[in-house]
């Protein structure tokens, strides 16, 4: 299986930040308009209605919007409600009160995987995409090496906000702020925090206007609290179905559903079949499943139903590589889930094996002799015949 | 000649009492590696039978390479622990790491690769979340089944394992001299530029197959390795042309690693380095078997 990591949610990000003690404004979620005007009136005065969506551009797109009024903000709610963004369809926004900015700054904390190291980014000229101030205007964008162990104490803190140029009389509030972003960093195993904009208002106070998280799911096991942020998120009914059986499981738009062994392998899959369906009628991969080591007929079986429970899907490649699995394993999985699945099972499988005990593998398929299997010797093959059958039932 | 792994690597494994470190450790013996114990601080002292051997428990990595002179330890302990085991066996000093684990957390990864790094990298580390290396016919330290093939002149190099299974397949008719699974998590200790230079140094390594996928820019920068220093011929394959945009790590992910991750990008990159890159794994063996047929 594959590393992951999970994008929080603005309003995720915010609660965090505050939980760490980084000065951020108040903010309510609402997820119904009526919701919306209820949270600028507990809120008073004038309020920002932002999408919940992870992804950028929102502002752009129309998903941010600046209010003076508990009825404005009810028709913010409504219109950003339900907006498409990139995508993203938006069922919650956060409702936060309005600051009165005198600068804006950029700050971030990320995995730098070329140095096998963190990095931090920092520039004066924050509040605009910053791949866009990254190309051009490079020298704006201060990059500063963090220690894994070290970690960002005072010093380093200082040090980071003299690279980026922030005002001199700031370090001392400015300081403290990004040690407290370092902790969330550290202590929530994120792999990226990112504040954009970090401003200074009016009054000359420091506040994390809007944030990004990304939390590695792999340290999920040290931090309980971070399943319920991940759940959060809107999932596809057939990815959370899926999950119950703990398989990796992606859906996508095609018609070839896809069973595969290593996530590697079953990436090669997918571009394999993708190619195969350009000569029958441009059929695609319906999904991304990878089955990972222990392919047994219980683990096959979940991963079929996953599959088979998809309309979209028309055919099934199964395609395993047995390395570690042994292919007789594969082939008694095989057989064993389509018996468990009956009259579920209706689409054809083609069915790959090579490795470990192919020849016994086979030999249980042939056997079985399942009137929706059919055995191909090759990938390339296994991919055509595949395309060939979901083009055939489309 | 082979890299990292040769009949004489003398090999431990921590975490050999677990059902993975007991499976694969057998798995290696039957191929012929030199296993020669494992490590548990809480069974140090007791043997355990494995393959038809009695390998001795050590209580620590120091201990077992005094007692057996090993120079290359296999790690199979689970995350929550496997810092920890990386680190002690760097302390300890032997020559090679070979981090099976899976689903240690990035963070782990990053505090033993400074560790290593500000112990003067005395210590060769590969992985995490990888199938390991082998010299087919000379030694095995991880858990790539040994029987795919024999050896032969082809270095390979892959993030995936079983695609590093399948290319190995494909070229079965060739042979490897080494292949390495440096394994898919964002922070590893060899990477494809490392294995890359080994090969090259290799005088029984006459050509390079070289296995990619999206994410990150370690392809991209492996290609202009290979424009610099690289002589012998590379092919490679990248997995995930059509794998939809994935999580990504966000925008200023994107900043750093200075490319856009995707298949395609990589692609041109290995191209522009005249790197041929196969479409399909088994057009990548194909590739690279016209290039050995002219050599």
């Amino acid at each position: 299986m594959g590393w992951t990591s999970v994008d929080l949610f603005e309003y995720q990000a915010r609660d965090l930040f505050e939980s760490y003690g980084v000065p951020v404004l108040p903010g309510v979620v609402a997820d119904t308009p009526e919701e919306v005007r209820a949270a600028a009136e507990k809120l008073g005065g004038t309020v920002v209605v932002k999408a919940q969506v992870k992804t950028g551009g929102r502002g752009k797109a129309g998903g941010v919007k600046v209010v003076k009024t508990p009825d404005e903000a009810f028709e913010a709610g409504t219109a950003i409600l339900g907006l498409d963004i990139k995508g993203h369809t938006v069922h919650r926004v956060m409702v936060a009160s309005g600051a009165r900015i005198a600068q804006e700054f950029y700050f971030s904390i990320l995995l730098d995987r070329a140095n096998r190291s963190y990095l931090s980014l920092s520039s004066v000229e924050g509040g605009v995409e910053i791949e866009e101030l990254a190309v051009t205007r490079p020298e704006a964008l201060a990059r500063i090496e963090i220690d894994p162990i070290a970690g960002i104490d005072t010093a380093k803190a200082e040090e980071i906000a003299r690279a980026a140029r922030f005002p001199d009389d700031l370090l001392p509030k400015i300081a403290p702020v990004i040690e407290r972003l370092w902790a969330v960093y550290r202590d929530e195993d994120a792999t990226l925090v990112e504040v954009n904009p970090l401003v200074l208002t009016e009054d000359g106070e420091i506040i994390a206007l809007d944030g990004k998280v990304t939390l590695d799911e792999n340290a999920g096991f040290r931090h309980p609290n971070h399943e319920a942020l991940v759940e959060a998120g809107d999932v596809d009914p057939l990815e959370a179905k899926a999950k119950e059986s703990d398989l990796n499981y992606v859906k996508l738009d095609g018609q070839v559903g896809i069973i595969g062994n290593g996530a590697g392998l079953v990436m090669s899959t997918l571009d394999v079949v993708s190619y195969a369906g350009e000569k029958h009628g441009g059929v695609r991969p319906a999904n991304f499943l990878d089955i990972g080591g222990g392919a047994s007929a219980e683990v096959m079986a979940a991963g079929l139903d996953v599959i088979l429970g998809d309309d979209q899907v028309k055919s099934v490649f199964v395609n395993v590589f047995g390395g570690i699995t042994a292919c007789d394993a594969v082939a008694n999985g095989i057989v064993g889930a389509l018996e468990k699945l009956g009259d579920t099972a209706s689409k054809p499988l083609v069915v790959r094996l090579d490795g470990n005990n192919v020849e016994e593998g086979r030999r249980i398929l042939a056997e079985a002799a399942h009137p929706l299997v059919t055995v191909v010797d090759t990938m390339d093959e296994a991919a055509d015949r595949a395309a060939e059958l979901a083009h055939a039932a489309n | 000649m082979s890299i990292l792994l040769d009949e004489n690597s003398i090999i431990i494994v921590q975490g050999l009492t677990g059902s993975e470190g007991t499976k694969h450790a057998g798995r290696m013996l039957s191929s012929g590696s030199r296993v020669v114990g494992g490590v548990n601080p809480r069974k140090a002292g007791t043997e355990v039978e494995i393959a038809g051997t009695s390998l001795p428990i050590f209580g620590s990595v120091a201990e077992a390479m005094e007692a057996t002179g090993a120079n290359v330890s296999v790690i199979f302990v689970p995350p929550a622990f496997a810092k920890g085991a990386v680190v002690e066996a760097i302390d300890a000093g032997i020559e090679l790491a070979v981090v099976i684990t899976e689903g240690i957390p990035v963070k782990d990864s990053a505090e033993f690769w400074a560790h290593a790094k500000s112990t003067g990298n005395r210590t060769r580390l590969i992985g995490p979340n990888c199938p390991g290396v082998i010299s087919p016919g000379k030694s095995n330290a991880g858990i790539i089944p040994a029987t795919i093939t024999d050896a032969g002149p082809i270095g390979l190099v892959s993030k995936s394992g079983t695609l590093t299974y399948q290319m190995m397949f494909e070229l079965r008719d060739i042979g490897i001299s080494t292949a390495i699974g440096i394994g898919g998590d964002p922070i590893i200790g060899t990477t494809h530029i490392d294995a890359l230079a080994a090969f090259e140094a290799d005088p029984e390594t006459k050509a390079i197959v070289m296995i990619g996928e999206i994410g990150g820019d370690a392809e991209e920068r492996a290609a202009d390795y290979i424009k610099a220093h690289v002589t012998k011929p590379v092919v490679a394959y990248v997995a995930g042309f059509t794998a939809p945009e994935g999580k990504t790590m966000g925008h200023a992910g994107a900043i750093v690693s200075g490319g856009s991750g995707t298949a395609q990008g990589k692609k041109e990159a290995l191209e522009a380095a005249g790197v041929r890159v196969g479409k399909t794994p088994t057009e990548t063996a194909n590739l690279m078997r016209e290039l050995v047929a002219s050599l």
